[in-house]
């Protein structure tokens, strides 16, 4: 007869049993460390919706790689283009993804990066224009496994 | 980044599963019924459209780094023989076409049947009289990538071969076998119980296509072994040595009854 | 630092806006993770990319902890001049691991 699986059998199963890596949760950003991240590169320059876009799978199946791309409604010529897009989060243990200088060569406003997401949370873009002005968009994620988990 | 226990509901979800094959008083070996050839499907059927766009792009499938450095190695001079693997089989393209999509297959000096990385150590120590790679080492999984990677499109082909008739029933029969404190077997999950979820990840039919794979989970290349021993310590099984003979004869077992599929080395798993 | 990969097309046509792939080996530890006797593991992670064309920086990244393992990278540049493009990816440690590309203007 099988022995009944105890919660705990269960349990480390479902967590991929023992590891040689122990993962603690280390603390959070908050969206108030996020905000403050913010206003670091703004200045407490005002930052407007629109114009930027976030385009990211609603639903991810595995925080540790996570495809993202940023793409910025510009004509990206010698007047009138994005200097910098940059990539927040509020819940990852820093509220900094990353940062991407581009200008009138690049063509197009338009990056894309792989990043993790250690649990569902909001992610903010904002494009820094050459006129100075920010603008913005943010998007939900959802995230079924969480990064970092190890089961070898 | 995160704790490694995931949200206690993943725990209640295998509960249920758990319940549901360990019911009925078993023998330790009993009979499921292996999936039908028509309604075989690789494991990247089973996954997100994004980790499908991840694998079908050789520009942003970061297991091509690894096939890259498995180029340069093929055509490094080493050992005491100073002998590239170039230097006897040409252009892999042209050698190694096919090769991992028949393997195991069975090694006459040795009279058991061998895996594509142990074939690949053969050379290594008899042909370039050099050190054999680590079994998982960066080395021993960037080769087997770079291998494998010159049988991509090309159906899974085991042997033909008397020989390894035994070892391939041993496989059978390792793939049913109850194992571990959670007394499951293969069998249970992934032929009774694929497609269904085992806390969030769908349970796949557990064929062996995409070998070397680029696991998300794991952040990095691994080998088919590697993988098996995930399943393993997941019900709680002491896993088998690597480059034990059991793993070679479930590596047999999974590649018969994958035979024609579409080998697409090297795969993304999540 | 390891292997890296770069997908540049080798020839365009002058105006062209062609798009560079570009992904590196990296782990990428966070920081945030400790081994099981509870030692920290350190941070190790590429925190800066630069891309170059014949000199010219024309785009640049700054990566936290956040970016994936083997950090991958999509973005445009315009066609320009025969000549070559630089990668250059620095990280904790400040080591550089340097590759280039070809573009011929047809
Ligand atoms: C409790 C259920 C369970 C058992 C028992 C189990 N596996 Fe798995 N197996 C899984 C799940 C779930 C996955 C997918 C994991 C993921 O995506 O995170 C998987 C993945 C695999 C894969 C990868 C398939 C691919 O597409 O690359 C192989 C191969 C495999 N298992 C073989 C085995 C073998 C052989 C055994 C017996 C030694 C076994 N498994 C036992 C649940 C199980
Ligand atoms: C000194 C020559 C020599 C060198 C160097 C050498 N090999 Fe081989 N290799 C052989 C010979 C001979 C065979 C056996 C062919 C046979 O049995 O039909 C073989 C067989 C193989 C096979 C099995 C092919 C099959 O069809 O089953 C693989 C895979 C292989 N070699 C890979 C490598 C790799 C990878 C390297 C470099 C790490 C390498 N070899 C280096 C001579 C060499």
């Amino acid at each position: 007869m099988p022995s009944p699986a105890t919660r705990r059998d269960v349990l480390i199963l479902g967590a991929g049993a023992a590891g040689s890596i122990l993962l603690t949760r280390p603390s959070a950003a908050t969206p108030e460390q996020m905000r403050e991240a913010i206003l670091e590169l703004t200045n407490g320059a005002p930052i407007r919706p629109g114009k930027v876009h976030i385009d990211v799978p609603p639903l991810v199946e595995n925080g540790n790689s996570v495809p993202i791309t940023v793409s910025v409604d510009s004509p990206m010529t010698a007047d009138a283009h994005v200097t910098l897009i940059a990539l927040f989060n509020e819940k990852n243990p820093q509220p900094n993804v990353g940062t991407f200088r581009m200008g009138p060569r690049s063509g197009k406003a338009r990056v894309a990066t792989r990043i993790r997401l250690a649990t569902s949370q909001q992610l903010t873009a904002i494009a820094r224009l050459n006129d100075g002005s920010f603008w913005s968009d943010k998007v939900d994620v959802i995230v079924t496994i969480a990064a970092c988990t190890e089961d070898s | 980044m995160e704790a490694a226990v995931r949200p206690a509901w993943i725990g209640l979800a295998l509960a249920v599963l758990v319940a549901a094959v360990a019911v009925q008083p078993s023998p330790a070996q009993e009979t499921v019924r292996p999936i039908a050839p028509q309604d075989r499907l690789s494991g990247s059927a089973f996954m997100s459209a994004e980790a499908r766009a991840l694998q079908a792009d050789d520009a942003s499938n970061p297991a091509m780094l690894w096939v890259k450095d498995g180029e340069d190695i093929w055509a490094r001079k080493t050992g005491v023989a100073e002998r590239s693997c170039a230097d006897c089989h040409g252009e892999a393209g042209a050698s190694m076409k096919g090769v991992a999509a028949r393997y195991p297959a069975f090694d006459p000096a040795s009279q058991k049947p061998v895996t594509l990385d142990q074939r690949i150590n053969i050379c290594r120590t008899i042909n370039q009289k050099a050190e054999p790679f680590a079994p998982e080492s960066q080395p021993a999984l960037a080769i087997a990538s770079y291998v494998g990677l010159q049988s991509r499109g090309m159906p899974i082909t085991p042997p033909d071969d008397k020989r390894l008739k035994p070892f391939l029933e041993a496989g059978r029969s390792l793939f049913g076998l109850r194992q571990g404190q959670l007394n499951l077997s293969c069998a249970n999950c992934h032929d009774a119980l694929w497609g269904g979820k085992l806390g969030g990840s769908p349970i796949p039919q557990a064929h062996p296509t995409g070998y070397p794979i680029y696991r998300l989970e794991w952040q990095g290349i691994g080998s088919l072994q590697r993988r098996l021993r995930n399943c393993m310590t997941g019900v709680r099984a002491e896993p088998f040595a690597p480059n034990s003979i059991e793993f070679t004869e479930i590596e047999l077992y999974l590649a018969e009854r994958a035979k024609g599929m579409t080998v697409e080395t090297p795969a993304i798993r999540p | 630092m390891g292997r890296a990969l770069i997908n540049v097309p080798a020839t365009a046509k002058a105006g062209d806006i062609i798009e560079i792939k570009a992904l590196v080996a990296h782990v990428m530890e966070t920081g945030y993770r400790h081994e099981v006797d509870g030692k920290p593991i350190p941070r190790d992670i590429i925190n800066h990319f630069t891309c170059a064309y014949n000199g010219v920086v024309v785009f640049e990244a700054d990566f936290y902890p956040a970016i994936a393992a083997n950090p991958f990278l999509s973005f445009t540049t315009i066609a320009t001049e025969t000549g070559v493009l630089t990668f250059i990816w620095t990280d904790d440690k400040a080591e550089k691991q340097v590759e280039t590309a070809r573009i011929t203007i047809t």
